[in-house]
Formats: structure tokens, C-alpha cells, sequence
């Protein structure tokens, strides 16, 4: 007897129905971390060049403190710890079903988020005058670089987080579903996470 | 969406700590100390710091285990990653 062509259709990839148990967590929650594996990778590949390059070339770079300023972004990366605080707070007033709490927490992150930008571009601009520019050579190359993207995810967050809290002030989110601020917040909370890292390889080391 | 069955973490106890972590950073940073005890010790906080950010903030405590797997996948890549080009120049 002749076996039957296999079903080119549609449902051809649609594994058996006993095996589909899914995740346990919402689409967009998984498909942030998905997307959070990938920047721990982009990251990851970012912290991996600057260490063989450091460790290479010790010369090239300066005892901590001496051309970065370690005390203004001690005070930037306070401003980001602080920043996850009042998203997580803003996560869990929506969670209580505290609209205004949702609203205010989000503000809160929104500027302190923005001031660590402001404090970012002023320090670049103070390091740009006393010479310390991304031609300057490995050091000031891989500096840039590295707090460059990490400052541009940081604008991106800060982007989403105005959509999400003009979400809110519309009264999209309610305790029975507020995944844009848990989403949002997971990013926001991976950039600080980063921030920990780099300012501990790229200031203190 | 699936819904927290945890009562809130003390969210201000873990920032108060945060910034207390930032503190010693810093005040380890600048001790005369052997410059490899200086890096081990960075390193130390900054990832007690980080796990304490994706456990409590991110809530990867309170997420089924599939996610936490999800999360953790890409670390010890990361590991391989860092320890194979640090190596590098010495082989």
C-alpha cells in the first residue's frame, strides 16, 4: 500500500496537541526575555573585547579616577538604582490596582532616567574638553563605546516608558492587566542591571 | 495574564541595600590593596548587586522555572565567552 504524501499545509510545524503546555507566562513577557537573552549576548560581547583589550594593553588605560569622574557617576548610578525602585513601585501600585500610584511612580522614573542621560552627555562633554575623546586610543575608545550603547539603550528606555506612562494617564492599565508596565519595566530594569557592570569594570577597575 | 501569588518584596529594603553596595564599591575601590583582590572584590558586589536586581525588581524569584531557565541560558555562553578571550594572548 502506498503511504501518503506528507501535508504540506499550514498546520505542517503545529506540534501534537499534548505537547503545546506552553510557558506559563504571558507572550510579550517571553518574548522580552527572549529578547533580554540577546542583549546579555550584545553585552556580553561588548565586556569580552573591552577585558582582552584591557588585559593586552594595560598601559592604556588610567588608575581610577584619575581622567573619569568616579564621584558623578557614582551619583548617576544612584540615580539609576533609584530609577528601578520607583518603576518596580509603579509596578506594584498597578498591581494593587493604584491607578495615580501607576502615574506617579512612572513620572518618577521617567525624569530620573532622563537626569542620567542629562548627567551622561554633561560628563562626555566635560571629558571631550579636557581631550579625552574616542580617537584618544583604546581607553577613550572602549569607554565610549561601552557607555555609548548602554546610554543609548537607557534613551530607548526612557522613550518607552513616556509611551507607557501616557498609556496610563489614558487608564490602559488596570490590575487585571498591566503587561506594558511589566515589560517596559523588565528593560528597564536589564539596563540598570548592565549599568552595575560597566560601572564597575569601566570606573573602578 | 497570570497573576502574583507573592505578597510585594520589601522593594525599599532591596534599594536601600543597593545603594549601601555602592557605597562599599566605592569605598573598596580606592583601598591600597593587591589590584587583583581590588577586581575580585568589584566583581563580587557588582554581581551580588545585578542578582539582586533580577531577583527581586525582575522577579525571576517568583517566575515559573522555564523563564528562570530562559534567563540563566545565555550566562554561562557569556562566561565562555569572556574567559576564552581573556585567555587568548597566553596560549
Amino acid at each position: 500500500m502506498a503511504h501518503a504524501a506528507p501535508m504540506l499545509d499550514d498546520d505542517m510545524m503545529v506540534p501534537p496537541r499534548g505537547y503545546q503546555e506552553g510557558s506559563g507566562v504571558y507572550n510579550e513577557k517571553l518574548g522580552m526575555w527572549v529578547f533580554l537573552g540577546s542583549e546579555i549576548m550584545f553585552f556580553t560581547a561588548l565586556i569580552g573585547s573591552y577585558i582582552i583589550l584591557r588585559v593586552a594593553h594595560p598601559t592604556a588605560w588610567k588608575p581610577p579616577g584619575e581622567v573619569l569622574n568616579v564621584p558623578l557617576t557614582a551619583i548617576n548610578t544612584f540615580l539609576l538604582i533609584c530609577s528601578s525602585v520607583t518603576m518596580v513601585k509603579a509596578f506594584a501600585a498597578i498591581q494593587d490596582g493604584y491607578l495615580a500610584g501607576l502615574q506617579r511612580w512612572l513620572i518618577a522614573t521617567v525624569l530620573i532616567g532622563a537626569g542620567f542621560v542629562g548627567v551622561q552627555v554633561f560628563e562626555y562633554m566635560h571629558l571631550m574638553d579636557k581631550g579625552f575623546v574616542p580617537s584618544e586610543g583604546l581607553y577613550g575608545s572602549t569607554f565610549y563605546t561601552m557607555t555609548g550603547f548602554h546610554g543609548f539603550h537607557v534613551t530607548v528606555g526612557v522613550i518607552c516608558l513616556m509611551f507607557v506612562t501616557w498609556r496610563a494617564y489614558r487608564g490602559k492599565y488596570t490590575a487585571a492587566d498591566h503587561r506594558g508596565v511589566e515589560v517596559v519595566g523588565l528593560y528597564w530594569h536589564f539596563v540598570d542591571l548592565v549599568w552595575i557592570i560597566l560601572f564597575t569594570i569601566v570606573y573602578l577597575i | 495574564m497570570e497573576k502574583a501569588k507573592h505578597a510585594h518584596p520589601n522593594y525599599i529594603g532591596i534599594f536601600i541595600f543597593l545603594g549601601v553596595l555602592t557605597a562599599v564599591e566605592l569605598g573598596v575601590a580606592f583601598l591600597p590593596w593587591p589590584k587583583m583582590v581590588l577586581i575580585l572584590l568589584l566583581i563580587f558586589l557588582a554581581v551580588w548587586k545585578a542578582v539582586l536586581v533580577a531577583l527581586y525588581y525582575m522577579h525571576l524569584r517568583y517566575e515559573p522555572t522555564r523563564l528562570r531557565l530562559l534567563a540563566i541560558a545565555p550566562l554561562p555562553l557569556a562566561v565562555i565567552l569572556v574567559v576564552a578571550v581573556t585567555r587568548e594572548f597566553r596560549w
